[in-house]
């Protein structure tokens, strides 16, 4: 095929012969995409003006358009749920995203070693994103099933002594959900942090060898440091992943026991479906929207801005 | 013997043989320059000699030491590579420092060596900043002077210049051989562009498919190539070569070389080859270089076995500071270099003086030269 | 610069390897190990599954669990098995994958080879729209989708998904086709095309990987989902994975395991098959979805 010239010839300077209505065939890709733009801007950013309005009202069951201010939200930091909730969420990011990110660091770095049956393990380790969290914590959930799961098995094989009573413990309940969250998501920050390994220049680590760096010391004071981009990638994703997770632990622990591993998510659904209050429901998913956005907003400027053209 | 030398070295990838029976030898001090077509083997070579790649059979000795099994960084060896390979996270004065801290060399005198190299190379203002805030030019010295600061047995250089743009690239070559006449270092350099070859090198090795076409001084290499494919790769523009055929005219031998239309050319033979055993009718290939074809006026006036033959211009192509003018014989285009003010029309006759005692004769059937 | 044709840094012994496999073995054990445990499970009787280790081969294997839970089982208060809300769950995917993916395609191709000032703003709106946590329009959306009179159906959660999707598969042809040459485009416009001409023939028949990828991701994702399930839908109507949860979680009657287990693992069965026959394409989504470019 023929190229034509390297100067860019924008639409607008052909003249449009077959049809004699410029003004149409010009707006016709705006008009493709309007419908699209226009349900992004409805759905997503007036549902979410939606819900900050109702946040601000004294909705119960249903919307009620009354006005009362900052209530809603005085309301929520006044609930111990909430409290209960937020201290989950930084127990479970924290731990979820150092546990995933470390374990898939090490995963990359140990399949970078030129094994053969690297395709093979590669999909044993990602498959867990495949499916379903409902399915992974009810996996899980039988997997740790006091009595019958792991605590059982450690018995047949001769560690009577053995206790797993997490899943039921109202104290380490959260650590089941770390657990099953980072068994689903290391797989994906491994394929990351793989990925990033395998950019790394060869001449680089032949330049390493050569100054007679060790193994360690290569991947310690080199090639690490080279990875900065793909770990504030990685931290981001599951941060924001952490931020949203509700199937896992509605199919874990049911949020329980009690209230044990209550988290924003499964927080905003109850109130709002649960105990009919939608309004503190409706400020729990504001509060859920800023810390997103906090995280997200500066991640996404900074990508777009940096775009070659 | 020799400071660097390697013995029967092959090296296989599965099959395929990269590396066929290389032997090559270097004095202390010495440039060798490994050149040749890409995929040639001259970079798996340079390689092998660092380390970085094993080798199937054969030896490699530095100052009388065999290194085969030795680790890169212990064979006391440097290397310079295309793309610097010049750590990111790090500033200049740690690129630099690395190897020395990887050995262990305490920081004192670390930073006295990085200084030093730093005014060897100019680089001194540079020491602070990341390998990303700097030129190519830039880069590329302070990957010279994590390889200098080691001061190893031998320095490798793997294709260094080819990231520069031409300027640049012309202005560190000068800075190379600078470099080497200063420190007086056994120097291994590969490059795929035979004229850094010629100026940087002391001893050249030229590869094809694996295997050694030829080895000797610039000069040498380039006026008495040892086959075909040395001839044609040495020199820009090529060596012309001309199939051609011996004959007896007069009682004495001549080449024959066929024109189109045209009655066929005869040439003396060249100088060097009186005096061989060649049979009438026995075809050859004659080698010769187009700035050893001129016009009358600038033939080598010491040269005594001058040819002139009247032929067709069919391109004339001013460059400056020569013009190169194509003509045709044997089927194959002819290149001669003329002075820039010779007076060439295309489409027009003129004679052109073939200087034969810079040619040289090729078998058609081995390629190798005859004499 | 040299792509790596090797891995690692050479070195490391036989001690290394062996350290090396062991890890890599010893994480692989762990991840097979639910999955394992799901599926030794759900081919056990009940007794055997009370009397004996989970870890422990079936005596005797049966596959009465997967029917049971197939036809049989019961969720929430019918007890028809989870075909149903199998079926509920293709209906939907089907649809939603097709829509948001061809209006993917279509905003790509507008975004990229037909710029209009104010592209990058646009296209930063349908991105953030991915990123959202969906808790803040789960309100409105339960609103409006009672008002439209799909509030509790399928057609329902089909609109859900392909507008919650939008960003993504828009996301992933953008960059796709940010890469395709604009000059073909240019050669063609010259040669008269217009735009839909353009898009069917040139841009669309170039589209087969990101097209995959899209697809896998979209599939993956919507069949997966639970919260628009669980917040739009009830009774009949939920997913499959609505009604698995639903099935394992109930607090009447015995739990039979092993019919959970069969159930989890038919729900899981339809991602899982595609991530193994096209994992290539599945990965590619997941780092599309976390990295620009």
């Amino acid at each position: 095929m023929s190229f034509t010239t390297a100067t860019p010839i924008a639409p607008e300077a052909i003249p449009r012969l077959r049809r004699g209505r410029v003004q149409v065939a010009d707006l016709l890709p705006r008009l493709v995409l309007a419908p699209s733009f226009a349900i992004v801007l409805v759905f997503v950013y007036g549902f979410i003006g939606w819900t900050i309005v109702l946040s601000f009202t004294r909705s119960r069951m249903m919307p009620l358009y009354q006005f009362t201010g900052f209530d809603s939200y005085v309301r929520l930091w006044s609930q111990p749920n909430w409290y209960m909730a937020l201290h989950n969420i930084a127990v479970f990011g924290v731990l979820y995203i150092a546990f995933c990110t470390a374990l898939g660091l090490l995963l990359a770095i140990l399949l970078d070693q030129r094994i053969r049956a690297e395709g093979v393990l590669r999909t044993i380790y990602l498959y867990p994103m495949a499916i379903s969290f409902i399915v992974t914590g009810t996996a899980w959930k039988w997997f740790l099933n006091p009595g019958l799961g792991l605590e059982r098995t450690m018995h047949a094989w001769g560690w009577t002594g053995f206790h797993f009573d997490w899943l039921i413990s109202t104290r380490m309940a959260i650590y089941t959900v770390v657990i099953a969250g980072v068994w689903q998501a290391a797989g994906f920050c491994m394929a990351m942090f793989l990925a990033g390994l395998r950019g790394i220049d060869g001449e680089i680590l032949k330049a390493a060898q050569i100054d007679g760096a060790s193994t360690v010391a290569t991947y310690r004071r080199i090639v690490i440091p080279m990875l900065r981009p793909v770990f504030l990638s990685v931290v981001i994703v599951l941060a924001h992943m952490a931020i949203k997770s509700y199937d896992l632990v509605i199919a874990l622990t049911g949020g329980g026991p009690g209230n044990a591993t209550e988290l924003p998510s499964t927080f905003m659904y109850s109130y709002t479906f649960s105990r009919d209050q939608m309004a503190v429901g409706a400020a729990s998913a504001v509060i859920m929207l800023m810390t997103i956005a906090a995280v997200i907003v500066p991640y996404l400027y900074s990508e777009l801005r940096e775009r070659p053209r | 013997m020799a400071f660097l030398e390697i013995s029967a070295l092959s090296k296989r990838f599965g099959r395929t043989e990269v590396l066929k029976g290389i032997d090559l030898e270097l004095e202390k001090g010495g440039f060798l320059v490994l050149v040749g077509p890409s995929g040639c083997g001259k970079s798996t070579l340079l390689n092998a000699i660092a380390g970085l790649e094993a080798v199937s059979a054969g030896e490699i000795r530095i100052d009388g030491q065999v290194v085969n099994g030795l680790h890169p960084s212990k064979r006391d060896i440097a290397m310079v590579f295309q793309s610097y390979a010049l750590y990111p996270s790090m500033t200049v004065a740690q690129n630099i420092a690395f190897g020395l801290e990887m050995r262990g060399v305490p920081r004192r005198e670390r930073e006295a060596a990085v200084q030093r190299v730093a005014a060897l190379l100019q680089i001194g203002h540079l020491l602070d900043r990341r390998p990303s805030q700097l030129s190519g030019g830039q880069r590329q010295r302070v990957a010279m002077g994590r390889a200098l600061v080691r001061d190893p047995r031998v320095f490798l250089f793997d294709e260094p210049l080819s990231n520069l743009d031409a300027k640049l690239r012309v202005d560190m070559r000068t800075e190379i051989k600078k470099l080497h006449a200063a420190t007086a270092k056994t120097v291994v350099y590969v490059t795929h562009d035979q004229i850094e070859a010629m100026t940087l090198a002391s001893k050249l090795a030229v590869l094809r498919d694996g295997a050694l076409q030829q080895v000797g001084t610039p000069a040498e290499v380039y006026n008495r190539p040892a086959n075909l494919f040395v001839a044609d790769f040495m020199g820009s523009p090529a060596m012309n070569l001309l199939p051609a055929r011996v004959a007896g005219r007069n009682g004495s031998a001549v080449l024959e070389v066929e024109r189109d239309n045209e009655p066929p050319i005869g040439l003396r033979m060249p100088p060097a080859a009186s005096g061989a055993a060649l049979a009438p009718g026995q075809p050859v290939i004659l080698g010769i270089r187009p700035e050893a074809i001129t016009d009358p006026a600038g033939a080598d006036r010491g040269s005594a076995a001058i040819d002139l033959v009247e032929a067709l211009v069919e391109v004339v192509e001013p460059a400056g500071s020569d013009t190169y003018v194509v003509t045709r014989a044997a089927g194959k285009e002819v290149i001669a270099r003329m002075r820039a003010d010779a007076d060439v029309r295309p489409g027009t006759r003129m004679p052109f003086a073939f200087d034969l005692s810079k040619a040289v004769l090729f078998d058609p059937e081995t390629t190798r030269r005859l004499f | 610069m040299t792509a790596r044709a090797e891995s690692g840094p050479v070195g490391g012994g036989g001690l290394g390897r062996v350290v090396i496999w062991g890890l890599l073995l010893f994480f692989a054990f762990v991840f097979l190990l639910p999955l394992f445990v799901m599926v030794v499970t759900s081919l056990k009787t009940l007794d055997e599954v009370h009397a004996g280790n989970m870890l422990a081969l079936p005596q005797h294997v049966t596959i009465a669990p997967w029917l049971g839970a197939w036809g049989r089982a019961c969720v929430g208060l019918s007890c028809t098995g989870i075909k149903g809300y199998f079926g509920n769950s293709i209906l939907m995917v089907v649809p939603a994958v097709a829509i948001s993916t061809l209006l993917g395609a279509l905003n790509g191709y507008v975004l990229t080879k037909w710029r209009f000032p104010g592209h990058k703003i646009v296209f930063a709106l349908m991105l953030f729209g991915c990123f959202i946590p969906f808790q803040s329009v789960l309100i409105p959306m339960a609103r409006v989708l009672g008002i439209l009179g799909i509030g509790n159906s399928i057609l329902g959660l089909i609109v859900t998904h392909v507008v919650y999707g939008i960003g993504f598969t828009t996301l992933f042809f953008r960059n796709y086709y940010e890469a395709f040459p604009t000059e073909l485009i240019r050669a063609a416009q010259i040669d008269g095309a217009g735009f839909w001409q353009i898009f069917r023939r040139i841009l669309l028949p170039a589209s087969g990987p990101i097209a995959i990828v899209t697809v896998i991701f979209q599939f993956t994702n919507i069949w997966n989902d639970f919260l628009f399930g669980a917040s739009f839908t009830s009774g009949a109507n939920v997913p499959m994975t609505v009604a698995l949860n639903n099935l394992v979680n109930t607090s009447t009657g015995v739990r039979e395991y092993n019919v959970d287990m069969a159930a989890a693992m038919i729900a899981a069965l339809p991602t899982l098959f595609v991530y193994v026959v096209a994992g290539r394409y599945f990965v590619r989504g997941l780092m599309a979805g976390a990295v620009k470019g």
